[in-house]
């Protein structure tokens, strides 16, 4: 079995999020990068089929030299080699393309990778790929499970799960508690170095939007306690104070 | 001429009367992209399985809980970081090691478990063991299937580890040791499967050590200790009764067990320093976000310049005593390695490079512990009321800070050691301190300096102060010795005062050391709150070494003589005026902007 999957470089969860040149640049001042949360798990359930059943995994990002670390820690926890796509990851349609220019060839079986990312979270790219390469896409993958050529697979629907069967190829968008979340042990971080890590040029890719600006939410405001027994202040104040009901 | 010769230092001790090169020190932000990796997964590890289970660690309710989160360590690697890789480890050198038990020393109870199996309960086999020993028991300790205990402590010798008065009796056949006595304080004591055992053969004056598995029997123990912190951590009485040793498991030579003791102590003292550290970071970041979060008169108290403070001094401290710990572990790791291109064999390289900068060990274990403890103290003033609250943090990093300043020799042994060391170098001529003393006496009764100021370049001005700091240790170590001579050592409280100076010179000449190389790599404008923070541990190491110079002055010293120190004091202490509360602001408004303490 041959796994792609496609992680992204994103800042810690912790980080504080402030914007340069007029509210169109992230301020990655100081910023530490992480492998995406949902990619992680994405990475974990590759290397977990890998142990059980056998597969080759291949991580795969779109972005510059400086995402490297980030792709050596998934070469850590596991996978087999990477392929560095050199080009800042300026939107999904952009990524999704990348991805699947490098897949379309290349006879994997499974394409893995996050829902979504958590630095933008359009949460589209697996679908995007899915489209490109005329092949299946689900998301929201909370559990998978492979039998011969056919995934067994539960998703997170609205209010519940979905239970699929499909047959591979196909693309999907992890999320927890599809694996354990793995560490890389000592024995992974030293050989991360000696995996291939092949840096490949982007192909031309038309843009279909323009990023205007960004705006942070407004701070948090005061928070008011209501004694449970009073929930009638409680709606008057929901009703005229904040007027969301 | 000057007093301090410019030249490398490189031998242990050396900082006192030599100047060094920032170039030659290593700085933690050179750290790999590897060890930054080894870094995060320790980090990772605590966030996964450690933190979520804290209390239940604490309780001790289930005995398999900790031996199973070593058993984890090990699956990871963990276990194995200095055990060679012929051995199933990963043969990192020291400051590698000492960086994982960093990341880990927000770990509470585990980092306790884990250095005590890593360190102490390990390094005897890989340093002292013969290569029987190191396959037998190395591969087990590196991948965790065997826990590890150290025990040395008994109950009545502690501090004085040559009084212990465990026995081991040579069988009629030659073929093993019956061990009889009693050791206490032994940590990981409830679960260890092996021992290192200090006792004496027969009738011997000095200790030798032994390793003992738990399953060659006649080994018995009391419950658990009742302790003020480190509740999660297994501490132990452990009885001796008739348990049979095989002969081959004598460790190194008979009566060279003291030896041992004390030689892995350095390394134990080293790791416990940046195991302090990095509690020390974690408390910080812990009361960083409080003070962004809590909000009291309208706003956050961080806005306050009285929670700045706290935050300013708890980073200042912290940045300075990891400069030197890194610094002290780099250069016994240089050591280390011209020892094994000179032909030396590895397990000895290590030792006699450790040897060689015992000073610093047992300098870097006050402070490390010292800092640790001040961190916590005000990260419990910051929380005020909730600091109190044992469903807080701040009430379990308090307890847990306070056996640092305890265990792998006092503090107060500690600062002894530093001076008697360093006396006993001096007298043997491995380092010529009473040239330089005599010196500074010299230029006591010379023309003063009108602070006029020869020096230029970067930090010119804080080169000079640490010089006259250094000069001022000079002065007074060189007055005690001709006035006590060899009854020095009764004088504790005078080398308590020597020790300190000696503490803040090399705290604050390492701090100076890590921020003028970093300005090297990242440009004066990147590394202004770095500065900020060794200018203000600077100042108050002056300060301080200042206020126990003088009480050893009066002590030492009378009439003419007292007061031709003093003024020789004052001259060496002397700084120009620095706003250290604006500076000590600009590094708290820093931290609270970075919510975190931000320095790596």
């Amino acid at each position: 079995m041959k796994i792609l999957v496609c992680i992204t470089h994103v800042p810690d969860t912790t980080s504080r999020i402030a914007f340069t040149d007029g509210d169109t640049k992230f301020d990655s001042n100081g910023v530490q990068y992480i492998i995406g949360p949902y990619d992680d798990y994405a990475v974990a359930r590759a290397v977990e089929l890998k142990e059980s059943q056998g597969a080759t995994i291949t991580v795969v990002n779109v972005g510059r030299v400086e995402t490297e670390p980030t792709i050596r820690k998934a070469l850590a926890i596991g996978a087999d080699d990477a392929i560095r796509i050199n080009a800042e990851p300026e939107d999904s349609y952009f990524v999704a393309k990348q991805i699947a220019n490098v897949a379309k060839d290349s006879g994997y079986d499974l394409i893995l990778m996050g829902r979504e990312s958590i630095d933008f979270n359009g949460g589209v790219v697996h679908g995007i790929v899915g489209e490109l390469l005329e092949i299946p896409s689900v998301s929201s993958v909370m559990k998978l499970d492979i039998d011969g050529n056919v995934a067994k697979i539960a998703r997170e629907i609205e209010g519940g799960k979905e239970y699929i069967e499909l047959e591979m190829p196909f693309v999907a968008g992890c999320q927890e508690p599809i694996a354990e979340w793995k560490i890389p042990n000592m024995r992974g971080i030293m050989t991360a170095r000696s995996k291939p890590l092949n840096v490949v040029d982007p192909v031309d890719t038309d843009h279909l939007d323009k990023l205007v600006r960004f705006e942070l939410p407004p701070p948090k405001g005061d928070i008011k306690m209501i004694d449970p027994e009073h929930m009638e202040e409680l709606v008057s104040l929901l009703k005229n104070e904040a007027k969301v009901l | 001429m000057e007093t301090i010769e410019q030249t490398t230092a490189i031998m242990g001790g050396e900082f006192l009367i030599k100047e060094t090169e920032a170039s030659t020190v290593f700085i933690p932000e050179e750290w790999s992209e590897e060890q930054k990796m080894i870094f995060q997964t320790c980090k990772d590890f605590l966030a996964k399985e450690v933190y979520p289970r804290l209390d239940e660690i604490d309780s001790q309710k289930d005995p398999e809980l900790m031996p199973e989160l070593m058993g984890k360590a090990g699956k990871l690697g963990l276990l194995g970081i200095s055990i060679p890789e012929k051995w199933g480890g990963y043969g990192m050198d020291l400051n590698t090691t000492m960086m994982i038990v960093d990341a880990l020393g927000s770990g509470h109870s585990f980092v306790v478990a884990l250095s005590a199996h890593t360190g102490i309960g390990t390094l005897p086999i890989l340093y002292y063991g013969n290569e029987a020993q190191k396959d037998k028991y190395l591969p087990k300790l590196a991948s965790g299937e065997m826990k590890s205990a150290y025990c040395l402590t008994e109950p009545d010798s502690g501090s004085d580890a040559n009084a212990a008065k465990t026995r081991a009796t040579l069988s009629e056949d030659g073929t093993h040791y019956l061990m009889n006595g009693q050791k206490m304080w032994i940590t990981n004591g409830g679960f260890a499967d092996l021992f290192i055992v200090f006792a004496k053969i027969e009738d011997d004056k000095i200790l030798s050590a032994f390793i003992v598995e738990k399953s060659f029997g006649g080994i018995t123990m009391n419950e658990e200790e009742k302790k003020m912190g480190i509740k999660g951590s297994s501490t132990r009485q452990i009885f001796f009764n008739d348990c049979k040793v095989p002969v081959e498991n004598l460790l190194y030579d008979r009566g060279k067990g003291f030896k041992i003791a004390v030689n892995i102590l350095n390394v134990g003292r080293i790791k416990l320093a940046s195991s302090c550290i990095g509690g020390s970071k974690d408390i910080i970041t812990t009361a960083v976000k409080y003070a962004n979060e809590r909000k009291q008169f309208g706003k956050s108290i961080g806005e306050f310049g009285a929670i700045k403070y706290k935050l300013a001094e708890m980073a200042s401290r912290t940045f300075a005593s990891e400069s030197a710990v890194y610094r002290t572990g780099s250069n016994i790791d240089k050591a280390y390695d011209s020892y094994v291109n000179e032909g030396m064999e590895p397990a000895q390289a290590r030792l006699k490079a450790l040897e060689e900068f015992a000073i610093e060990c047992a300098i870097m274990k006050v402070h490390g512990s010292e800092v640790l403890d001040y961190c916590a103290d005000e990260g419990v003033q910051i929380f005020g009321g909730m600091g109190y609250s044992a469903d807080a943090p701040m009430d379990r990093a308090y307890r847990d800070s306070r056996i640092n300043r305890i265990f792998e020799g006092t503090n107060e042994i500690n600062r002894l050691l530093t001076i008697d060391m360093l006396l006993k170098r001096a007298m043997k001529g491995r380092i010529d301190l009473m040239g330089p003393a005599m010196k500074v006496a010299k230029e006591l009764t010379s023309i003063p300096d009108f602070g006029v100021s020869e020096d230029e370049g970067l930090f010119a001005k804080e080169k000079k102060a640490l010089r006259n700091l250094k000069k001022a240790g000079l002065m007074i170590s060189g007055a005690a010795v001709q006035k006590f001579m060899q009854k020095l050592a009764d004088e504790q409280e005078i080398l308590m005062n020597l020790a300190d100076m000696l503490i803040e010179g090399y705290v604050a000449e390492s701090a100076l050391l890590r921020v003028e190389k970093l300005i090297g790599l990242r440009g004066e404008e990147n590394c202004s709150i770095q500065t900020d923070m060794m200018r203000i541990y600077l100042y108050e190491a002056v300060e301080n070494a200042s206020r126990v110079a003088k009480e050893a002055i009066y002590a030492i010293a009378e009439g003419d003589e007292q007061r031709m120190m003093l003024m020789g004091l004052k001259r060496f202490t002397k700084m120009e005026p620095f706003n250290l509360k604006e500076a000590r602001r600009r590094v708290a408004n820093h931290l609270l902007d970075k919510n975190e303490y931000s320095f790596k």
